[in-house]
């Protein structure tokens, strides 16, 4: 079996940790062995999230080396350019449009990058990007919350992994009386990805 | 079952399928969802509790393991500085049913005070240290330490790391092990179990004699593994740094130890005899390598690996290179050039609504030197506030803060410590200031959790975590009954009320206790509407942002004749904590009217 790395980016509060739990739960079950590390920030809550995830036939080290990345989910554009530098650059970045400002800048002390500078970087560094505005699709499916399904969902389409396997990790990792909102949150993710690349 | 489980869980599963019915701890990243993990699943099988210190924590597991339970203590790196106290004497003692601690040590600093090598509590103390790669091992070791604690007479220390504790990886989980139903009469040992000076010199051989034992079995433990690869490089390595280095050296020849106290010695000279060169691999201290060396076998280690910081995968290739262990290894920084540099940073502060910040927000003002401790409230160092001017360990304000005013320091001092550090260990400096007449103003900030670790319970507060409902120790009546005279306790969230409070026990001539109550924000579910800033109103003056509130931000609009920013509030981040309001001089803030609604930014 192929070995492959993601990378899980965000801010704390994002669910980029249950994320990257569901996404290494995904490769145990479709038969590989699997591995997740978590870097986080000092800061409990709107701090840096990194996550690492592997999957192989067998995995030594829960930590990716730089440059290894195959694939980044990125539930904020400014994560994202951070967490770059480990991509391959054959890679796939999918990546969230939308910003969490951190208090650096909202005290002024510091200036968020352009979108510009956020495309461009991140098509320097891998040769996929995938933009999409989850927060906004989980605010149309009925909660902001589900932003990381969102963010699964479009990200399982770039995989040839059943569906049905994404579906049930995801729907037994969230609480029971969000099952079905995830689920339709699942699926308007995927379609997403799905179809842009028709289009 | 095979399940995807952090170093922590599998532990956790690893007491359960090990049939121990006690375990104690005191909250400590990254060690603290141990005991979560069974309080949460294995409650009915197991009896899990947060002790008020790591010492409390091993005397009781202590209590327990001669009595005939099998018992598991849980702590951080540097909570077994408080620990050991008591491990000393257990290990003269040994056990009646296993005992075994769990120190989750902290390589990289991602929250602790200092970064020491925990594997030297096993060399002090004479006892059995195991380190696990991977949450597989971690649940398996558990199960063999227990063997090897009740087979040796001893207890056995656990050595994870942050990165082990924190990684999740798959596990096949096995059935519970035996236990108990009824333990019997206490054993009158009492050779065995008083450790008075008569009868612990006579313990002291058979410890000596065990630990010669123990080498022995080191040599036969399933742990400990040679793995022969190419023989032009050898290295010996222990817990999770020997999957880095399987990356990075994926053809050398392994030694791969699982028990590294103490060392299977036979085992250690047949691998250097059999490859060209010994290279060892560990982070932080050179633990095996001293002891290596001290067989007089030749190795690479600290002289190319540092003793600091985590060594992962990255960093222990490009060290490689440099020492000449690794040839042909790709340059993996190509990708850096390609980023920009000096991104901002995301930065900790006090949560918006934290009733940390009245206090903060006034000792940064008053200039006062604050003698600071360990908890959420230690983010009071860094700006806005720059209100902390020392920091050492769990309980350390207090008997500073002494300190400052024995050395005769010519201004007034202030300690701030949690309600759970105050329960941990600030109680026995407060007692001393008292007897011994010093003078100083303890903040006793009293947010009804121990919050840093995530919210666990402590005497303060009216649950427990093997109950829903606990007795709940009231702090004021405490401190006054340790015979502090001036003690005046304050809503935290009147900003007003705190100054007036810390001003009158700043005026007292002796130890005087400031208790500023106010629930953690992350606990206490706000019922309020988030503020905003009327920016017609608002002068541009800056004071608002003292608070140090992460929901307070700069707006664009500025005020001509200064050029200041005018203030402006994030509703997704505010929680109405009020403080903003009492601290405007002008009233330009307001709770937003409800027709107003949270709007999106």
């Amino acid at each position: 079996m192929k070995s492959l790395n993601f990378l899980v980016a965000g801010v704390g509060g994002q669910g980029t940790l249950l994320a990257s739990d569901i996404l290494a739960e995904v490769g145990m079950r479709a038969g590989y062995d699997a591995k997740k590390s978590d870097v986080l920030g000092l800061a409990i809550r709107g701090g840096s999230v990194l996550s690492h995830v592997r999957w192989g036939d067998h995995v030594a080290s829960p930590v990716v080396r730089r440059g290894q990345m195959d694939f980044m989910l990125a539930f904020e554009p400014l994560e994202a350019i951070r967490g770059a530098e480990l991509m391959r650059p054959t890679g796939t970045i999918v990546c969230n449009t939308q910003p969490v400002v951190p208090i650096s800048v909202s005290s002024g002390d510091e200036t968020y990058p352009e979108r510009a500078d956020i495309e461009s970087a991140l098509s320097a560094t891998a040769s996929v990007v995938q933009y999409i505005d989850a927060t906004r699709e989980a605010v149309r499916v009925g909660n902001v919350k589900t932003t990381n399904v969102i963010m699964l969902g479009a990200f399982s389409a770039f995989l040839d992994i059943a569906a049905d396997i994404w579906e049930d990790v995801v729907l037994l990792r969230v609480p029971a009386r969000f099952v079905d909102l995830n689920r339709v949150a699942f699926r308007a993710g995927r379609s997403l990805v799905e179809e842009g690349v028709k289009q | 079952m095979k399940k995807l489980l952090s170093g922590n869980e599998a532990i956790a599963r690893g007491a359960y399928e090990a049939g121990v019915q006690i375990a104690t701890g005191y909250p400590g990243t990254p060690s603290s969802e141990i005991l979560e993990t069974i309080a949460k699943q294995y409650a009915e099988e197991i009896y899990a509790e947060w002790s008020t210190n790591e010492k409390v924590a091993m005397d009781s597991a202590a209590g327990a393991a001669y009595s005939g339970r099998r018992t598991l203590v849980t702590t951080k790196q540097v909570g077994m500085n408080v620990l050991s106290d008591a491990l000393l004497y257990t290990v003269y003692t040994g056990v009646e049913a296993g005992l075994v601690i769990v120190t989750a040590d902290d390589p990289g600093m991602f929250s602790s005070q200092n970064e020491q090598d925990n594997r030297w509590y096993a060399r002090l103390a004479k006892i059995p240290l195991l380190e696990p790669a991977d949450s597989q091992e971690a649940k398996d070791f558990v199960v063999l330490a227990f063997e090897i604690s009740e087979r040796f007479d001893t207890p056995v220390l656990i050595r994870t790391t942050m990165r082990t504790s924190h990684s999740k990886s798959v596990v096949i989980e096995g059935a519970r092990g035996d236990a108990p139903d009824k333990v019997g009469l206490f054993p009158r040992k009492q050779e065995k179990y008083v450790c008075t000076a008569m009868w612990a010199k006579k313990r002291h051989p058979v410890i000596e004699q065990r630990l010669v034992e123990m080498a022995g079995y080191a040599e036969e433990a399933p742990v400990n593994s040679l793995e022969w690869g190419d023989r032009s490089i050898g290295i010996v390595t222990s817990g999770v740094t020997y999957t880095y280095a399987r990356e990075v050296f994926p053809e050398a020849s392994f030694l791969k130890l699982g028990m590294t106290y103490p060392l299977p010695r036979r085992m250690i000279r047949e691998f250097a005899a059999g490859v060209n060169r010994v290279v060892v691999v560990e982070e932080l201290d050179p633990f095996l390598e001293e002891q290596i060396r001290a067989m007089g076998i030749r190795v690479t280690g600290k002289d190319a690996f540092p003793p600091y910081d985590e060594l992962l995968p990255d960093t222990l290739a490009e060290l490689s290179v440099k020492a000449g262990l690794v040839t042909g290894e790709k340059a993996s920084l190509a990708q850096v050039a390609l980023v920009p540099a000096g991104l901002p940073p995301r930065t900790p502060v006090l949560c918006a609504g934290c009733p940390h910040r009245s206090s903060y927000y006034w000792l940064s003002q008053m200039k006062i030197p604050v003698a600071g401790d360990i908890g959420c409230y230690n983010l009071g160092c860094l700006p806005p506030f720059n209100a902390q001017h020392t920091m050492g360990c769990m309980g350390a304000s207090v008997g500073v803060l002494h300190g400052m005013s024995i050395a005769g320091m010519p201004e007034q001092a202030v300690a701030t410590i949690g309600d759970s550090t105050f329960f941990h260990s600030g109680m026995p400096a407060l007692v001393n200031m008292v007897h011994n007449r010093s003078r100083g103003v303890t903040i006793l900030m009293d947010n009804g959790t121990t919050a840093m670790t995530g919210h666990q319970d402590h005497p303060g507060t009216a649950w427990s975590l093997h109950e829903s409902e606990a007795p709940h120790i009231a702090i004021e009546p405490l401190v006054r009954a340790m015979g502090v005279e001036k003690v005046i306790t304050v809503n935290a969230f009147d900003v007003k009320q705190v100054k007036e409070g810390l001003d009158e026990c700043l005026a007292f001539d002796g130890p005087a206790v400031l208790i500023t109550r106010g629930l953690c924000a992350q606990i206490m579910k706000p019922s309020t509407v988030p503020y905003a800033v009327e920016q017609d109103k608002c002068i541009a003056c800056g004071t608002c942002f003292k608070l140090g509130c992460p929901a307070i931000v700069k707006s664009d609009v500025m005020v001509e004749n200064t050029g200041r920013a005018k203030a402006a509030i994030d509703s997704t981040l505010c929680v109405g904590c009020d403080m903003c309001l009492q601290v405007c001089p002008v009233q330009a803030i307001q709770p937003r009217i409800e027709t107003e609604g949270r709007t999106e930014k």
